[in-house]
């Protein structure tokens, strides 16, 4: 019987295996949908003075996209962002993650910004409120403030039509 | 049409893979000499057809051919050349072929010189091996055809991944393929001392320079591909416990223990089946690193290819070559006897204490690595693991091993005596104690981590001298001409050990007294980090071949004494546009000075991470050992002996070393 151990141990690892393989490892299931968006009050970036906070936008429909400076893929997801803020389908409202070199103002100068506002989470609290894992993250909140959606990595196309498109056309019924 | 070449080279290569198998398994099983003698020209004609397909590819790549698929998605006619060679690997579908490619190259090396094995040994050796071969390239030709083409072909590819473009990816990949497949050599010994019933210690003796050499390979992947993190990554780390290094640390592990346990096996016909399970293990593991890299089961900051067919196809694979052998295991392994007795104390009970403490520690990287797979398939939510469970899980469980390798190579084989080496030991552990303190002494601070980690290390040193000591003592005479007589296998573990202690002492200074420093920099700006002085004179543009550039430039200067200047690099890629940071790092025995450019602020100031690294170059030296260690270990003259007796058998009868 001894013997037999070790092929065991090797089905059950396979078992785990095959399961695995059907899983996408960047799907991650967050407690936070369906409960209301954590509030805060962050300044903006770019505009000494000003505060954002979710409450500001109750009665709309808007995105929060977790990004960051340091970031490569948000880079990569910076012109799909600007398309979408050009077309003006929904607001898309910034927040600067951990941000410690402060280089989101120059940068967001440079390339353009598809933001309605960026909030400024140097500290990095206000991400871990809304269990962020990473970026880019993007919540999609609702009328009344609840998170109906959130969307790991990188917002291309096809993510956008199959994901978003259908999601908020029925929130802003 | 040179595609198309090499697409029909591999489908031949597969059907002459069949015929390695096949005829010579069943040759070996019913005594046909006819069959048996099928292995070998099978076998090199294999090798040639996989070596004509990888050509096709590489010139593929080399002329720039993007109406192959793989070459478009992975190349770029700006790209240099050597790196357009690279890219041929740096794909999925390209480094798959490298695998079989490798695996074919190890079954010709066992075809040349295997000569001296039974006839029916080297015949089943070669047609598991076959059997290995077949199914990887069905693999490639069902599930991952590099020679794919497009319609209509694109005007230019979309480069390859800017990490990889760097000296150290040209040798990394082929280094750690050349390990991970070199233990299908011990695998298949393994495999076919399982099938013929005789478990005697010839199998041991002819796998081991084998599975020594595919260690070397290995332990050159490893400690290469953690220069190559340092140097290109830009963040000053080193190794990060990420899946993919694992996938490659844990067939190291397996290895590890099989060379040890080999050892006993050989020398004392000790843990018979242990060691045929552990051959089975190492080339498991390397089996499941490539799922595990190759699959998409999990990302990790290489995310390679992901696509669930491959991986069903791979996981399949891996159900027949790892659940038969198991299964072939638990038939057999029960029939054969254990030999050799020994006590609770001596050379055997140490190197199963290692075998133990290795094995532990690649079920805790394996479990850490597959532990988030696990919780997800139960349905118990999405975690991830990181490098502080592994360094508060490995760092524990290897500890003890560090510190059994100090007595393991002093200890008899069958029974040692504890109060006869207790002067030697206590000889040894003064003097590490009083080396951690002279460590907290000098660099003035107490850290009990780096106190302890270089004591350890020079436990292990002084016992190596001690171990020398006691070799030319036995052997007698003037102490130089002793020391040649020593043999290259001694020589070959204690420089290995040598290595691992220089390495254990680079982590523990390294990770202990290393500083670090993120400011923002305008130019003239002058900023302190462990004594020395770093002052920003701006950037220039620079042009790469495939890649723009701003390259800093940073005077570094100590007491007033202007020392050299650094060239830290912001790329972006001309095809992808892609950044990469270029960290500039001016190296030194005792210390690197590591700086990398962050990102551009206003008026022309930067951000700039600046690194003091104590000792880091220690990592490399000591992986330059172990590695050395391992050479002079598989060429030990036994080996060579065993070679040179199958050419003259009348004059060195098999078998006749000791």
């Amino acid at each position: 019987m001894k013997r037999w151990i070790p092929l065991l141990i090797f089905v059950a690892l396979a078992g785990f295996l095959y399961v695995g393989l059907h899983r996408d490892p960047r799907e991650v299931p967050s407690p936070f949908i369906g409960k209301p968006a954590p509030a805060f009050t962050l300044p903006v970036v770019g505009q000494p003075g000003k505060t954002f906070s979710p409450s500001d936008y109750k009665g709309k429909v808007w995105l929060l996209n977790v990004w960051a400076p340091w970031c490569v893929s948000c880079r990569q997801e910076h012109p799909v962002l600007m398309q979408l803020a050009q077309a003006g389908i929904v607001p898309i409202v910034g927040l600067n993650w951990k941000d410690k070199d402060r280089e989101a103002e120059a940068l967001l100068a440079r390339l353009g910004s598809p933001y309605t506002a960026v909030a400024d989470d140097v500290g990095g609290q206000t991400g871990i409120n809304y269990g962020v894992t990473g970026t880019p993250e993007t919540y999609v909140i609702d009328k009344k403030g609840i998170i109906r959606m959130k969307h790991i990595g990188i917002i291309n196309e096809e993510a956008w039509q199959t994901k978003f498109v259908p999601l908020l056309k029925e929130l802003n019924q | 049409m040179i595609p198309e070449i090499g697409h029909f080279a591999l489908i031949l290569a597969l059907l002459l893979a069949l015929v390695q198998a096949i005829p010579p398994l069943i040759g070996a099983h019913r005594g046909n000499a006819t069959l048996m003698a099928v292995a070998r020209p099978a076998a090199q004609g294999q090798f040639l057809f996989v070596a004509i397909a990888y050509g096709c590819l590489a010139y593929s790549f080399l002329v720039n051919d993007f109406s192959v698929a793989n070459v478009a998605r992975n190349s770029f006619s700006q790209l240099p050349a050597v790196y357009r060679f690279a890219a041929s690997w740096g794909s999925h579908e390209g480094s798959i072929l490298l695998w079989a490619l490798i695996l074919a190259l190890w079954t010709t090396a066992v075809t040349i010189w295997s000569r001296h094995l039974p006839e029916d040994m080297s015949a089943r050796v070669i047609g598991v091996m076959g059997l290995v071969s077949f199914g990887f390239l069905l693999f490639i030709l069902v599930a991952s055809n590099p020679f794919a083409r497009l319609f209509p072909a694109p005007m230019d590819g979309s480069d390859l991944n800017p990490l990889l473009q760097d000296p150290g990816m040209v040798f990394h990949p082929p280094m750690l393929y050349m390990g991970y497949v070199g233990f299908s050599v011990a695998f298949a010994f393994a495999i076919a001392a399982l099938l013929s019933g005789k478990m005697d210690v010839a199998w041991a003796r002819w796998s081991r320079p084998w599975t020594a050499v595919a260690w070397v390979f290995l332990s050159i992947g490893i400690t290469g591909g953690s220069w190559w993190a340092y140097n290109e990554l830009g963040w000053g780390g080193w190794w990060f416990w990420d899946p993919t290094e694992n996938a490659s640390f844990m067939p190291w592990l397996a290895g590890t223990a099989l060379l040890h346990s080999l050892a006993a096996t050989e020398k004392r016909g000790a843990f018979k089946n242990w060691t045929v399970l552990l051959a089975i293990l190492a080339f498991s593991m390397s089996l499941v690193g490539t799922f595990l890299v190759r699959s998409g089961v999990l990302s990790s900051v290489h995310a390679f290819a992901t696509d669930p067919t491959r991986g069903i196809f791979i996981l399949g694979f891996l159900g027949v070559v790892i659940g038969g052998s198991l299964t072939l295991f638990a038939f057999r392994a029960a029939k054969m006897p254990t030999g050799g007795s020994f006590t609770w104390f001596s050379r055997e009970s140490l190197l199963l204490a290692n075998n133990v403490v290795l094995v532990a520690a690649l079920g805790a990287v394996l479990l850490g690595t597959l532990y988030p797979l696990f919780m997800d398939a139960l349905g118990m939510g999405k975690i991830s693991v990181g490098p502080p469970y592994f360094n508060s899980v490995f760092v524990p469980l290897i500890t003890p091993l560090l510190f059994l390798m100090g007595v393991g190579p002093l200890a008899r084989w069958k029974q040692a005596s504890l109060p006869g080496m207790a002067k030697q030991l206590r000889v040894a552990l003064a003097v590490a104690a009083t080396t951690g303190v002279l460590v907290s002494l000098v660099s003035g601070s107490f850290k009990p981590m780096v106190s302890f980690g270089v004591a350890l290390a020079a436990w292990i040193v002084i016992t190596i001298y001690l171990g020398f000591a006691e070799r030319l003592k036995y052997i007698g005479g003037e102490k130089l001409p002793a020391l040649l007589k020593i043999p290259r296998g001694f020589w070959g573990m204690q420089m290995a050990h040598l290595g691992l202690a220089w390495v254990l002492a680079g982590i523990t200074l390294v990770s202990g007294l290393e500083t670090e420093r993120n400011v923002k920099m305008n130019i003239g700006d002058t900023t302190h980090l462990a004594g020395y002085d770093f002052t920003f004179q701006g950037i220039s543009p620079f042009e790469g071949p495939n890649y723009r550039a701003a390259r800093g430039n940073i005077e570094v200067a100590s007491g007033g004494k202007q020392l050299f200047v650094l060239h830290p690099q912001k790329r972006i890629y001309n095809a992808s546009g892609m950044p990469m940071t270029e960290a500039a790092i001016d190296y030194g025995f005792t210390r690197d000075v590591y700086v990398a450019l962050g990102d551009e602020l206003d008026n022309g100031a930067w951000t700039v991470r600046v690194f003091h690294k104590p000792f880091i170059n220690w990592l490399w030296i000591g992986g330059f050992f172990l590695v050395l260690g391992g050479v002079l270990a598989a060429s030990d003259r036994r080996y060579r002996i065993a070679l040179r007796g199958a050419e003259q058998p009348a004059v060195v009868p098999q078998g006749a070393q000791a």
